[in-house]
């Protein structure tokens, strides 16, 4: 997979053999003391020396033409730096997928909230009184705006391409005609999520310096630092080398600092040319982080399917579509991975399975943890539940007909190469929340009881790990390690740590692989003029693609010092500090560098949508019980389950921590987070009123991990883990509360009470009717 | 105007301006920057401190009503340089993740342990619900207070209320 010695099948067999020493332990998190000392340093804990402070003027109209921005009276605006679009040296988009994203919009606002203008000021609280004294002035005569899928859908208004749509996408398998026309039961229906914020505890935050003439430096916290070099080489028209990006300990990312921060840089990197190189310092205040950066897709999805009597799947039919918002941004490749996380663990003869993904005047929606899946396994996880009933079979039984097994081909045509047993994963789930017996009592409860009300659910889902189709091999990932004069091992990789653990793994895979003592072991600050350029840190990638790069370097590395430094094949702790004093003092430092290639069998075609969309998927079943109480139609979580298997787990414990929180997060998506969109735009942009889990609202959440014999792939077999718990909480809630309402089938969240109670009106009425 | 506090065992005289807030005040004019800003309204308790023993929001706080009090921060924990066993025990668990919320999390349990110190796991609950948290889900951060109280090798699930 990598232009590296790799390990060959019979070295991996004698180390299983011999058992792990470091991979598989749970190791302490290796910014742990700086972190509850309170002394690792955040964005906002830095103050330059001469520091100005920048802010944002934005659009107060979602779409319309800029006629006068007015700096009104009574600020000393000779005192303020200001920069407009004319200001910018190169080119005024920043680089994305696709490059259309205004850093400032010039002629057309597309969204409310737009960045428009910026100021800085060297006192903070003079730039935060300024920012409220300057009125846009906008045309918005001609500019209807629209800000919903079906707005898009209808074309009354065409703002994009010829229909709106900024992306489509399509998975045709099998004779779909053929499949419907056997069927013994259709069932179709439309389910619809909305928007979540990512809500970070550390808001956004850059500081910028550019002096005229040297190199543009960016901190700050964010997940990919060469995004960023991409992203301002564009906006200065410099070369990439001339940017350097050194990330800040990240407070929270969650993808929401995936391109935002690229945008940011931007803004304060552009505000310090202006003042003449003076550092520029933006940090989001909790409410202009909530009005202005990304959230997750909203979604509106259409789902048919066939089944035979039995309850075999026959056929999937789905349109799944994306409200994008106002610009591109990775909407293309969230669209791209909801649509193939779509069909579920689940064998279909045929499907039809198609998605687009609308622009609207809302404020652009992007990455975030799950990328598209929740939305699309959201959908025909609930579906399963309606067949299920129509069928007579319990849901799980449903499932367990269909489930794809080694061999099967998704309908992509990628073969399941590894030995997965769903049946096993579900069955362990089942087994530990004691799903027959609380069916059984449920029931009974639900007879018995008006004001409370009891159901129980499942989900089962998988979730790619890595960049989707051929995107790895187009990243083409480098990573690094050295023995230095200052450590006896240095990993160098790009990828951040934002408290999901990457950096305590790779440490444990380098200690693995050069049989080291993790503590010898230092892993490179993230600042671009150090380390290569090993891709982003998103898309579940990082323990994966980044990890097996590092264990291959690392291979590397201890190839070359058996070969000429006299390192012995069985070599101890000893052995190999003695090799590298011996190699240090002959011909200085050791850097070993591999670069990621697909393996061979691993290909794609994006033409057709077909091959292998990712080269390793983890997989999940959730298992749910709530209680509802029919006064206030609170839904209160009794019981949560979850079986994974995401491969080797280099850290069990930080594992854990991954899938635990993951499930909170999934939690208040479908229970309690509600954004508020008005013309677009978060208005209810405070913790006040946009309500995410808090302690006394976790139930128990019981995760159990499940290992399945696998082929090859990831560092000491290992998958990412990131995103797989964001895909199965909402479905199987929502089919828990389902059932606690007698079957009547949800589709929409977040569920909450007024959701519930209103879903329940709605049936009063077609029932009367 | 001029106030004067006790910070983590120190005493500071200080001019402050009267609109300042006392997590500002500590941030920017002492340098403590273990105590965080998250959202400056008093609605995720990153910024909590103990203010004569009372865990508050900082960013309510004026840093003129702090004066003659006594405050203590996340940088009060260590002693010496030494992790408390309540660091140690949140270090353990891997309750910290980003670590953004862990200063106000630690002075928020730090409160509940001094007034009882074998919290049950509702009463736990309840002294950091004010402290929001994205990553953990916040599971790790109750197994480490059980476990520093001696609470978790009797009950190796939990059994959330």
């Amino acid at each position: 997979m990598s232009n590296s010695v790799v390990a060959p099948e019979q070295k991996e067999k004698q180390r299983a053999e011999a058992g792990l020493k470091y991979v598989g332990k749970n190791l302490e998190r290796q910014e742990g003391i700086p972190k509850v000392k309170g002394q690792a340093i955040y964005i906002d804990d830095i103050q330059p020396e001469g520091c100005l402070y920048g802010r944002t003027v934005r659009s107060p109209e979602p779409r319309g033409e800029i006629v006068d921005i007015v700096f009104e009276p009574g600020i000393p605006w000779d005192e303020f730096v200001i920069v407009k679009p004319e200001d910018i040296p190169g080119e005024n988009i920043c680089a994305m997928i696709k490059n259309e994203i205004p850093f400032l919009a010039d002629d057309e606002v597309k969204y409310k909230g737009e960045p428009l203008a910026l100021i800085a000021h060297e006192d903070q609280q003079m730039v935060d009184r300024a920012i409220n004294h300057i009125t846009v002035k906008m045309k918005t005569d001609g500019y209807p705006a629209f800000f919903t899928i079906d707005e898009a859908r209808s074309k009354q208004q065409v703002q994009y391409g010829e229909d709106n749509v900024l992306c489509s996408y399509q998975i045709e398998d099998g004779d779909l005609q053929a499949e419907f026309d056997k069927a013994d039961l259709i069932v179709e229906n439309h389910y619809k999520t909305k928007a979540q914020e990512h809500l970070y505890i550390e808001p956004q935050g850059i500081i910028a310096e550019v002096v005229p003439g040297e190199q543009v430096t960016v901190r700050g916290s964010l997940q990919c630092p060469y995004y960023i070099t991409g992203a301002l080489a564009n906006l200065f028209a410099i070369d990439e080398t001339s940017v350097r990006v050194i990330q800040t300990t990240t407070g929270g990312a969650f993808g929401g600092k995936e391109d935002y921060p690229s945008i940011l840089a931007g803004h304060a990197a552009l505000l310090s040319l202006k003042s003449g190189g003076r550092p520029v310092k933006m940090v989001y205040g909790r409410e202009e982080d909530l009005l202005a950066t990304t959230k997750r897709h909203p979604s509106d999805t259409t789902v048919r399917a066939a089944f035979d009597k039995q309850g075999k799947m026959l056929a999937l039919e789905m349109d799944f579509a994306l409200n994008g918002g106002a610009y591109p941004t990775l909407t293309s490749t969230v669209l791209s991975r909801g649509l193939l996380h779509s069909f579920g663990p689940y064998n279909w003869p045929a499907v039809n399975l198609q998605a687009r993904a609308y622009m609207t005047n809302s404020t652009p929606f992007s990455a975030f943890r799950g990328f598209g899946a929740p939305q699309s396994i959201y959908a025909l996880e609930l579906l399963l539940n309606e067949a299920a009933e129509q069928l007579q079979l319990d849901p799980a039984e449903l499932r367990r007909r269909n489930f794809l097994q080694p061999g099967d081909s998704m309908p992509t045509g990628q073969v399941i190469k590894e030995q997965i047993d769903l049946e096993q994963l579900m069955d362990r789930a089942l087994e530990k929340i004691d799903y027959r017996r609380k069916k059984q009592e449920f029931a009974v409860f639900n007879r018995e009881n008006d004001y409370k009300k009891r159901g129980i659910s499942l989900a089962t889902f998988f979730h790619g790990s890595g960049f989707t189709g051929d995107g790895e091999e187009k990243l083409a990932s480098r990573a690094g390690v050295k023995i230095s004069s200052e450590n006896p091992l240095e990993i160098l990789v790009a990828n951040v740590e934002f408290g999901q653990g990457i950096h305590t793994g790779f440490v444990q895979i380098a200690a693995e692989t050069c049989n080291l003592p993790p503590e010898l072991i230092e892993v490179i600050e993230q600042d671009t003029d150090k380390v290569p350029n090993s891709g982003p840190t998103v898309a579940s990638r990082s323990t994966m693609v980044v990890g097996r790069l590092v264990q291959d370097a690392c291979e590397e590395l201890v190839e070359e010092l058996k070969n000429t430094a006299g390192l012995p094949d069985d070599f101890t702790t000893e052995d190999f500090l003695a090799a590298s004093k011996n190699y240090l003092n002959s011909y200085g430092e050791l850097y070993k560098e591999v670069q990621h290639h697909d393996p061979p069998e691993e290909q794609w075609d994006e033409e057709n949508y077909r091959g292998s969309a990712y080269s390793g998927y983890a997989w999940s079943c959730d298992v749910v019980a709530v209680e509802l109480d029919m006064i206030d139609y609170r839904v209160k979580i009794t019981d949560f389950v979850s079986t994974v298997e995401a491969g080797q787990l280099i850290n069990p414990d930080m594992a854990a921590g991954q899938i635990e929180g993951g499930i909170v997060q999934a939690i208040g998506y479908t229970l309690f987070e509600n954004v508020v969109l008005e013309e677009g735009v978060m208005k209810n942009n405070h913790y006040a009123d946009y309500i995410i889990p808090t302690a006394a609202d976790v139930p128990s959440i019981d995760v159990e991990f499940i290992e399945f014999p696998l082929k090859n792939y990831g560092p000491y077999k290992a998958k990412g883990i990131g995103e797989l718990p964001f895909d199965g909480p909402a479905p199987a809630i929502a089919g828990a509360v389902a059932l606690a309402l007698d079957k009547q089938f949800i589709t929409l969240i977040p569920l909450l009470p007024e959701t519930i109670h209103d879903t329940l009106s709605k049936l009063e009425e077609t029932t009367d009717a | 105007m001029e106030i004067s506090l006790t910070i983590n065992g120190k005493n500071y005289q200080r001019e402050v301006d009267e609109t300042k807030n006392l997590l500002h005040f500590l941030r920017e004019d002492l340098g403590l920057t273990g105590t965080k800003e998250g959202c400056g309204a008093g609605e995720c308790g990153a910024c909590s401190v103990l203010l004569n023993g009372r865990p508050v929001n900082s960013c309510l706080v004026l840093a003129v009503e702090a004066n003659n009090c006594e405050i203590r921060t996340v940088e009060g924990e260590a002693v010496n340089g030494e992790l408390s066993d309540l660091q140690k025990a949140l270090h353990k668990h891997h309750a910290v993740q980003c670590g953004f919320c862990t200063p106000g999390m630690i002075i928020s349990i730090r409160a509940l342990l001094e007034k009882n110190p074998q919290p049950d796991e509702p009463e736990i609950k309840q002294a950091i619900e004010g402290n929001l948290c994205r990553c953990t889900g916040y599971k790790q951060i109750i197994e480490a207070v059980l476990d520093l109280t001696g609470q978790l090798d009797q009950k190796e699930e939990l059994t959330h209320a």
